[in-house]
């Protein structure tokens, strides 16, 4: 294929650009070849992790990516707690991809999620920071001629108090590159923190109140294509045919080219891109794809409630408890849709291919590894070859950590399709978002509980049919996660799953199987405490007895918060939620109304217990963020398949958000802990949809019985 | 030829007269502040000023906007654009911060126009700006403390 260079829009009166990340070709490769990861030429490496340079910067290289939930502010914070260092003189970058180097030490591979960043990296970065010191420390005491015991490190000043010398880390940062480094330095005792555990301020905040923060998006190569492809509305359609004639008349298109996963459009800007994607005329070829509407799946799932399904978790005699005399059976079904993630920032990369014939990719990159892998294929080149240049990215919530990179092989494959010749950038539109899959599976609870003459829960049974996000087929863990490790002391329990193969792309969603155990678990406990005339609060705590103490930690501390038991405004109830996820403790409040038919939700207090805090203020953000997420999916959203099986969401008029004013105002207490830390990004999500509905149901005498709430016929 | 100001700067363009104000700013101009998020005007990552009012720039066709002046979240300026940005810094409201240039923009305006808002006027002003890390606690927070130091 030849693209020829159409005559640019004409522009002129602009002498400054500003903000603009123009990436001249060939650009990564040199800056990696000069060591320059931090993107600050000749800058001393330390380690892995840390740089300092000769101004007295410390750069701290994060292996995990930002996209709003911390890890640049919180890793840093971790190096520059044992490096002694002041804040002030502390930044953060994208480490590149290594699956070696920056590996996750959870997962084996570099990569985000399952709210482990700060978790995985407690000691690791403490370490790169000690050693560092250390560094500092043995160049200062070489310098000066002086014992390195007696050197101290505070705030960024390196001083030996008996000879009066003093330096900065700047002035020593070559030298101290050069010194041995330990191999097990020592690491302080926590009681000895200044700055774990304090309202730091975020790293990125400056960048991103000003429009100076760089995304994927935002970065533009000398002479770049953008390309879009045109998807499908049905799951598993491929091209059948194509009339492209009146795309390729669109002033600025330059090609179209039929892919595997769709039909690509090249133009010389993303106008003519947009313009010329919906001037395509595709006839696509329905025969493997899903046509079954959102009604008939989950009619079809609810005929599988008659298997047995694989059994999770066995505790007791289900049967015989249920088979006993004098008791009160509930039983429920809840029905969960599937969930796009829709992040603020749609998927895109930009690819290019140097003078060396080496690649390099700007993205957001969520697993880098998977990524690179998925491009040196895709591309035909040596894995050694590609480049990835992690971005900010506006938001993952899931969306993009993808095992084998289906995303980026589309992008790769767009890029390889154009002959590689110039720079391209590969944009999804919102549409492209929503309809493109990977979502949160549907699945169906069914939930049937026992209550003696006391209303004590003498036997629960729960059966949960959806697809396997680890496409285990049989049994996958993270269908179950959060119901058969439920806390609660129920003598007969019984939890069953009974995966199911479709030809929807389904993705952990924040929180994974959290997202729909956790409302499953916590609505259907909190009726059969009401059905037994227990208190919400009271009898949780019974349940969870003394084997469960950090669960009844943050229960007691968020009914301390919102004065459980005292007076709510009158049209009010409240909504009690208690759920583990990810080794973090969350209980939730919500204070609900009714407002045309549909729940209100004033205030909600949350208490976390996530071992040490390492940063309160990200903590609480991430706690204020899980909640308006989490609230926004229970209350409006739903990708479903009409008839005939076409997705019906398409952008965010009907795939709703959150807005401003549904927020509601969110108080948050933080536990303290010396614990191990664990993550926040995910665990505070789960207990806000069950507090709403726990709320809801109090207010209407109806559970929750369906999601969204805004599908349901409220009372 | 559509010519305007962006950010005090006379622009000429000759391309497509339908190409929204979006793509000339961050493609033609190449300002990337000013963010795409949906294309119909649903959730105002897309907000800049034009004329000083806030407007949604990716349903904004650039022959609109003929001898107008448009201002980006790289040229706003001004006592309400600085309290607005110090206290957004202040409040470390950003976390993904792909939205926030919008959300700036829109309380910028808000402050131009009602210098102490209640909380239903941020509401009416700010429900068009969608944040998909629901940074709304600290959005509402940090316009009321902007309020509150332009009344100094
Ligand atoms: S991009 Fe303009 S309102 Fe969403
Ligand atoms: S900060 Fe991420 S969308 Fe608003």
């Amino acid at each position: 294929m030849t693209m020829q260079t159409s005559r640019r829009a004409f522009l002129s009166g602009l002498g400054l650009v500003i903000g603009v990340a123009l990436a001249p070709r060939g650009f990564a490769a040199d800056a990696l070849e000069r060591g320059d990861l931090a993107g600050a030429p000749g800058v001393p490496a330390f380690n892995a992790f840390v740089r300092v340079a000769t101004d007295g910067t410390v750069t701290v290289l994060s292996k995990h990516i930002e996209f709003g939930q911390g890890p640049y502010t919180g890793l840093a914070t971790l190096v520059a707690e044992e490096l002694d260092a002041d804040w002030a003189q502390v930044r953060a970058a994208a480490a590149p991809a290594d699956d070696k180097i920056y590996a996750n030490l959870l997962f084996g591979i570099q990569g985000t999620g399952g709210s482990t960043a700060i978790a995985n990296s407690y000691e690791q970065m403490r370490k790169a920071g000690a050693t560092a010191r250390a560094m500092l420390v043995a160049a200062a005491a070489e310098t000066w001629g002086v014992p390195a015991s007696e050197i101290t490190v505070v705030k960024g000043r390196i001083a030996h108090a008996a000879s009066g010398k003093e330096s900065g880390f700047g002035e020593l940062a070559d030298l101290a590159a050069t010194m041995p480094a330990p191999e097990n330095p020592v690491l302080k005792d926590p009681a000895d923190f200044v700055l774990i555990g304090t309202d730091l301020p975020k790293l990125d905040t400056v960048a991103k109140s000003t429009g100076r923060a760089v995304f994927t998006i935002d970065v533009q190569a000398e002479d770049m294509l953008v390309a879009m492809v045109a998807h499908p509305a049905h799951f598993g359609a491929t091209v059948k045919s194509v009339d492209d004639a009146a795309a390729r008349a669109v002033p600025g298109v330059l090609d179209v080219k039929t892919l595997p996963q769709g039909v690509a459009v090249y133009a010389e800007n993303t106008w003519a891109a947009l313009k010329g994607r919906a001037a395509l005329a595709v006839d696509w070829d329905l025969s493997k794809a899903e046509t079954r509407s959102s009604q008939q799946i989950e009619a079809d799932y609810r005929a599988l409630f008659a298997e047995a399904g694989h059994e999770a978790k066995k505790a007791g005699d289900v049967d015989a408890a249920f088979a006993g005399a004098g008791l009160t059976v509930i039983e429920r079904e809840i029905v969960f849709p599937y969930l796009a993630h829709a992040p603020m920032e749609p998927l895109d990369a930009v690819l290019m291919k140097n003078a060396d014939g080496s690649i390099d990719c700007f993205n957001g990159a969520q697993f880098p590894g998977q990524d690179r892998a998925a491009i040196a294929e895709v591309c035909g080149v040596d894995l050694s070859q590609v480049r990835i240049n992690t971005q900010f990215a506006g938001g993952s919530f899931g969306r993009r950590a993808q095992f084998g990179s289906p995303y980026i092989r589309e992008a790769a494959a767009v890029f390889a399709a154009s002959g590689m010749a110039r720079p391209v950038k590969h944009l999804w539109t919102r549409e492209d978002d929503i309809r493109g899959g990977f979502y949160r599976p549907t699945y169906l609870h069914n939930l049937k509980g026992a209550l003696d003459k006391d209303g004590n829960i003498v036997a629960w049974r729960q059966h949960i049919v959806g697809q396997s996000l680890m496409k285990k087929g049989e049994f996958d863990e993270s269908t179950v996660e959060g119901a058969a490790d439920l806390p609660y002391g129920i003598p007969n329990l019984r939890v069953t799953a009974t995966a199911t193969d479709l030809p929807i792309p389904v993705l952990w969603w924040r929180s994974v199987g959290h997202t729909h155990t956790g409302f499953a678990v916590e609505s259907f406990v909190d009726e059969l405490l009401q059905a037994g005339g227990k208190d919400p609060v009271e009898g949780r705590l019974a349940l969870l007895g003394d084997k469960n103490p950090r669960h009844a930690g943050v229960l007691t501390r968020v009914a301390e918060l919102a004065d459980w038991g005292g007076p709510i405004p009158d049209g009010r109830q409240r909504g009690v939620a208690l759920h583990k996820s990810f080794n973090t403790y969350v209980a939730e409040i919500a204070e609900v109304s009714i407002e045309g038919g549909k729940p209100r939700v004033h205030k909600v207090w949350v208490a976390v217990d996530c071992g040490q805090p390492v940063n309160p203020n990200v903590i609480r953000a991430q706690m204020e963020g899980g909640v308006g997420y989490g609230l926004g999916a229970i209350l409006f959203d739903q990708v479903s398949l009409g008839d005939g099986g076409k997705i019906v969401q398409s952008n965010f008029h009907d795939y709703r958000s959150l807005r401003i004013h549904e927020m509601p105002e969110v108080e948050v207490a933080v536990i303290p802990s010396r614990e191990a830390p664990t993550g926040v990004g995910e665990p505070g999500v789960p207990p806000i949809g069950p507090a709403v509905g726990n709320a809801w149901r109090r207010l209407t005498g109806q559970p929750v019985r369906r999601l969204p709430l805004s599908s349901a016929e409220l009372a | 030829m559509v010519t305007f100001t962006l950010n005090g700067k006379d622009i000429a363009f000759d391309g497509d007269p339908d190409t929204p104000l979006l793509w000339v700013i961050r493609d033609e101009a190449g300002l990337t502040g000013t963010k795409y998020g949906c294309g119909i005007a649903q959730c105002g990552a897309c907000t800049v000023h034009l004329d000083g009012m806030p407007r949604r720039s990716c349903v904004t066709p650039v022959s609109t906007v003929e001898g107008s002046d448009v201002v980006t979240i790289e040229g706003v300026s001004g006592a309400e654009a600085a309290a607005v940005q110090a206290a957004w810094i202040g409040l470390d409201v950003p976390q993904c911060g792909y939205c926030q240039s919008g959300q700036i923009m829109s309380a910028v305006a808000l402050l131009q126009l009602v210098p102490k808002p209640s909380d239903a006027d941020i509401d009416n002003a700010m429900a068009g700006n969608i944040c998909r890390c629901a940074t709304y606690v600290r959005i509402r927070r940090a316009i009321h403390d902007a309020a509150a130091t332009l009344e100094g």
